[in-house]
């Protein structure tokens, strides 16, 4: 008996074509089915099997790169649902015994061959793009949408004849009408060598006797495949020119495994264009038993309900009926996604958008997460994610979901280690919401949501180690070696901190502090001084061994008192103010750390400055007010007349009142010291002077909001009167020490620091 | 009856001869009591061409599948409720619907904050009442019962302004079908082909808000403003055609160009956005929707028709269109002023328009 073999054209992520090969296959019963697919993932197809694998899964192939080589890096996906054709196929192979094998192009030729483009898993998109031969059927059947016209032809009928020897023949005829050479010749060529190496793996299956073949494929594919089966319809071609065709193709490493794939990245919308745009209604066809509009619209109510939108079973009755009248209107044959969403939104959502998009968020798209099973081949990196996973007990979920972290406790420093680690690794798993630095120190929060190139993501980080930590740590170290500028060393610092890398941290301190000690610029070590700082704060919370990071702070802070005078000579304006806000940060910064050394020694630079005539006006007003506060300038009336007296440029002058009296309305409104200072040099002014001083102030008042002006107007006005022990004057220091007791525990507690009893 | 002298006839006088003759090629099956069948009454709304080459006017601009969803809601017997803010067509589209499917879109309940009992149940004829006792003879009936009686489509216009006590008493006619006379002992049972399209906007404050259990007694459609600038245009020019020649007002040429510029300037201050997307605009209090721009348009052309030379101009739609932008005297003014200065101004092929509006300002 001569070997049969069946072609059946399927659409990618059909559930009717999935339906229908489903029960071609039980009648046709093969030895063997070949698949379109990478051929490197021959070997794992036993997986498909295994009972921890769930769809939708995609098989990934990608090109293991060299100790972290970011660039060159290649990974394609051919992913697969409940609902696919080619996961049906596999499964009843697998179910009955038989042989599977991928008869694709083999990923290792796609990645080599000169690389223009991301080869694609699937072909439909760019054929739909190029040349839409269904469009061209659809077209001749009435449709004006191709989707729609497959959806009434194919994946919505149940039961009846095959559909494939129709399918077949209505690709051979397109492809014989359709003006190919129109198509890119890049494009050409590679379609010719995948449709090549179809028919010789076919070829092979029937040498390695075979007897009855079935081979699953992209529709359009059918005749050029048909070309290599004994006894099919159509032209032949030879082997020797298949063989001319693939001969001499460049050929790349690649390694292929399984990795868990998303609904949404199933739908068109996300990007991925291979697929279809309502993946969730499509897995609902295929699974549900029967009556799949009525139970779409019950499911649509509960998800509603869950809402706490009141939808009654009158309701879903009203909306069924709707649904199927508008198909009758429509003329299609069973109510598609169309009508029940029409009818979802008329009957169920009283005509609401906003429910609507619920339920095609939730339902048309579904976000479903597939799961590969333990055997699936795996960097050890990913074997250690998973258990790290299982350990703090985070499962990878596809929608974004917010979780807080209490850093007090252990599982939850943990997990917040592990998601900084990861972070570091180039896998952004979670996202600390908020980038802006909270005021709280132990408590983190994070969005966390698994994308599938997560995976891939991680594959590649496997080059920097086998567990996580080990992984981050390398990076870290690598990453240190190669920065160019201190605040880069300084923020990847504050991240081995928050990661845990204690290992990682001495590379990162040793870089630092040689950069740190070769920069001349005094702006840099400013710039980076206030990173290292927070960093030691957070040492506290966390637990972490701050000592190397101690020293380099203290170097830091020293090197930056030397360089500040030479960095501030000849600055004009824009400089300047870029300057001021380093001072600011830096004094902030020696402020939090609270170190009574330091912090003498930025004050006495600061009093050394702004003696200096050629000081920017700016930075010598900002100087004098940082001192004033510091109560360290007795004179600070004189100065404030001086630095705004005739003699002083003008635009001297009101630079220097910008900074002196910059960091906002506010400070003038609850400084009465201040406001006094300013007020009792404004009235000494000579009338004359006034005039001349009047638009200066007015360039700083300008830029306070209306209703500061009005407050501190208002408190100027009640100044005169106010004896000492005006409201706001005698507040501070009127404490009552055994009051307060109570409610500072409170605060401590919170705080989680110890409360001494 | 003499039709002609009629200032608006009802749409299925208007339309009588397309309605004819989307009945004689109409050979898809009818629900019970309508006189076309669903497809023929889309094809009425939407527009296109019968077999015989007879062109069927569009009775609606705008998405066809809103259009079939009101006409699946109707053949399943179901009650259709239109939403949409002022000027969006709801009650142009229910008066066709009713015309297309029971040839009468006369049964019309108009819903104010007076609206009675009896307007949507029965009245009685007191002189009877008072002569002959309750008889069938006394009894009133409302549009509504009518429509029951004879399997019509009633319309319902603005049911959010009736009373929240009056619009219950749908509530039993849209679910049993039937209408209670205890008076008599009797009651009316509606036959096929009855059911109820009300409209309402979702715009205006101090409505009555519908009782859940109304609500879910009707499919609801939304009928939005139009899409697109060509869209509206289409619509508007349609529009002010169709009533200038009911006005008899003299045929205005090329006056599309002034059209497009009015749909233009009410789209803008609509949505607060030039159309070029480049200036954000503050948007008047008043809804500035298509029938609006209509109106601004027909008194243009009677503007021009009779005190002008005929040709719509600049200065013809200036102070209509003022007038509806204006409609708060303060704080309208103010965003008119803006757009004007900000927007108007700028456009160099405007400065016809930017000068009339000064003038009328």
């Amino acid at each position: 008996m001569t070997a049969r073999v069946e072609v059946y054209g399927i659409r990618h992520h059909g559930p009717g074509s999935a339906r229908a090969v489903r029960a071609a296959l039980a009648e046709f019963k093969p030895d063997a089915v070949l698949i379109e697919g990478p051929p490197e993932a021959d070997g794992l197809v036993e997986l498909a099997a295994d009972p921890g694998m769930v769809p939708p899964v995609a098989l990934l192939a990608y090109t293991p790169g060299e100790s972290g080589k970011e660039d060159g890096r290649k990974a394609a996906f051919w992913p697969f649902a409940e609902f696919s054709p080619e996961w049906q196929a596999i499964r009843h192979a697998l179910d009955t015994g038989a042989e599977v094998r991928f008869c694709d192009l083999p990923a290792a030729h796609q990645f080599a061959d000169a690389g223009e483009e991301e080869p694609e898993g699937e072909e439909d998109v760019t054929e739909d793009l190029r040349l839409d031969p269904l469009g061209t059927l659809a077209e001749a059947a009435g449709y004006d949408d191709a989707e729609r016209w497959w959806d009434d032809v194919v994946e919505h009928r149940d039961g009846g004849p095959a559909p494939f020897p129709a399918i077949a023949e209505a690709m051979a005829e397109l492809r014989e009408r359709l003006p190919l050479d129109a198509l890119p010749a890049a494009y050409r060529l590679r379609e010719e060598r995948r449709e090549a190496y179809m028919r010789r793996t076919l070829r092979r299956a029937l040498r390695d006797g075979f007897e009855r073949i079935a081979v699953v494929c992209g529709a359009w594919h059918v005749p050029a495949v048909r070309a290599a089966a004994p006894g099919a319809p159509g032209a032949r071609v030879p082997a020797a020119q298949d063989d001319k065709t693939l001969r001499g193709l460049p050929k790349a490493k690649v390694a292929a495994t399984w990795v868990p794939w998303t609904h949404g990245r199933l739908a068109g919308r996300s990007g991925y264009g291979a697929g279809v745009r309502s993946p969730g209604w499509y897995h609902h066809l295929f699974t549900a038993p029967d009556r799949p509009v009525e139970r779409w619209l019950t499911e649509a109510a509960r998800v509603l309900r869950g809402d706490d939108l009141h939808v009654s079973s009158a309701h879903v009755i009203e909306a069924v009926r709707l649904a199927e009248a508008l198909a009758v209107l429509r003329g299609r044959p069973l109510a598609g996604l169309d009508e029940v969403t029409e009818a979802t939104r008329a009957v169920l959502c009283e005509g609401a958008d906003l429910p609507v998009r619920m339920i095609e968020e939730r339902m048309v798209v579904g976000e479903r997460l597939g799961e590969v099973p333990a055997a699936t081949p795996m960097v050890p990196l990913q074997r250690d994610v998973q258990a790290e996973q299982r350990r703090l007990r985070l499962k990878p979920a596809a929608l974004g979901k917010e979780i807080e972290l209490d850093l007090r406790k252990a599982t939850d420093l943990d997990r917040s280690r592990l998601l900084h680690r990861l972070r570091l690794l180039g896998v952004p798993w979670g996202v600390p919401a908020g980038e802006g630095r909270s005021k709280g120190t132990f408590k983190e929060t994070w969005t966390l949501m698994w994308r599938p190139e997560l995976d891939v993501e991680l594959i590649e980080a496997g080059a920097w180690g086998t567990t996580v930590r080990a992984a981050a740590t390398a990076r870290a170290a690598a990453l240190a070696a190669g920065a160019t500028a201190l605040p880069e060393l300084t923020a990847l610092a504050e991240r081995c901190l928050l990661a845990d890398l204690g290992d990682a941290l001495p590379a990162v301190m040793r870089a630092l502090a040689d950069r740190a000690a070769v920069d001349a610029d005094a702006a840099h070590l400013m710039a980076a001084l206030p990173a290292l700082v927070r960093a030691l704060r957070y040492g506290d919370v966390r637990g972490t061994a701050t000592g190397p990071l101690r020293e380099v702070v203290d170097g830091l802070a020293v090197r930056v008192c030397v360089g500040l005078p030479t960095a501030v000579t000849g600055l004009d304006d824009d400089a300047a103010r870029a300057l001021l806000e380093r001072v600011d940060d830096v004094h902030g910064a020696l402020s939090l750390l609270g170190d009574e050394a330091h912090l003498e020694r930025w004050r006495a630079t600061l009093a050394a400055l702004i003696d200096r005539p050629d000081l920017h006006g700016l930075l010598d007003g900002r100087l004098t007010r940082l001192l004033l506060d510091a109560g360290r300038l007795p004179d600070v009336a004189d100065r404030m007349a001086r630095a705004v007296s005739v003699g002083a440029a003008p635009s001297r002058a009101a630079a220097w009142v910008e900074g002196f009296l910059s960091g906002g309305g506010l400070l003038l409104i609850h400084d009465e010291a201040l406001l006094r200072l300013v007020d009792a040099w404004i009235a000494g002014l000579p009338p004359d002077s006034f005039t001349d001083v009047l638009p200066l102030l007015r360039r700083t008042f300008g830029a306070y909001g209306s209703a500061e002006r009005r407050t501190i107007g208002e408190r100027a006005r009640h100044l005169g009167a106010a004896s000492p022990a005006a409201p706001g004057g005698d507040g501070d220091d009127d404490i009552d020490p055994g009051r307060a007791a109570p409610a500072a525990a409170t605060a401590l507690r919170i705080l989680g620091w110890e409360v001494p009893a | 009856m003499t039709d002609d002298a009629v200032l608006r006839p009802h749409a299925e006088q208007q339309y009588a001869g397309e309605l004819a003759r989307l009945a004689e090629h109409d050979d898809r099956p009818r629900p019970p009591g309508w006189r076309l069948s669903p497809w023929a009454v889309t094809t009425y709304l939407l527009g296109g061409d019968l077999p015989d080459g007879t062109p069927v006017s569009p009775k609606y601009v705008g998405p066809r599948r809103l259009m079939e969803v009101a006409v699946a809601t109707l053949a399943t017997d179901r009650a259709l409720l239109l939403i949409g803010v002022p000027g969006t067509a709801k009650t142009w589209v229910s008066e066709h619907l009713a015309a297309a499917v029971s040839g009468d879109s006369t049964l019309l309940v108009q819903g104010t904050a007076g609206t009675a009992e009896e307007a949507v149940r029965y009245g009685w004829n007191y002189a009877r009442l008072l002569a002959e006792g309750p008889s069938a003879e006394a009894l009133v009936e409302s549009p509504l019962m009518r429509a029951m009686r004879t399997g019509a489509v009633a319309r319902i216009e603005e049911l959010t302004r009736m009373p929240s006590d009056v619009q219950d008493t749908l509530i039993t006619i849209l679910s049993e079908k039937t209408l209670p006379v205890p008076e008599l002992n009797t009651e009316v049972q509606a036959r096929k082909g009855f059911t109820v399209i009300a409209t309402a906007n979702d715009r205006d404050r101090g409505v009555n808000e519908l009782s859940s259990a109304l609500r879910r007694r009707f499919n609801t459609v939304v009928l939005p403003l139009p899409d697109s600038v060509d869209d509206e245009v289409q619509i508007v020019a349609r529009r002010v055609a169709q009533l200038g020649t009911a006005l008899e007002l003299p045929e205005a040429p090329a006056g599309l160009a002034e059209i497009r510029r009015v749909v233009t300037v009410f789209r803008e201050l609509r949505g607060g956005l030039s159309s070029d997307g480049r200036t954000k605009l503050k948007s008047p209090s008043g809804t500035l929707s298509t029938a609006e721009a209509i109106s601004v348009v027909t008194s243009g052309l009677a503007l021009a028709a009779h005190f002008g030379d005929g040709v719509l101009r600049a200065p013809d739609v200036a102070a209509g269109i003022v007038g509806a932008v204006v409609q708060d005297p303060v704080s309208d003014r103010v965003v008119w002023q803006e757009y004007l200065e900000t927007v108007v101004r700028e456009r160099p092929e405007w400065r016809d328009f930017y000068r009339a509006c000064r003038e009328v300002s």
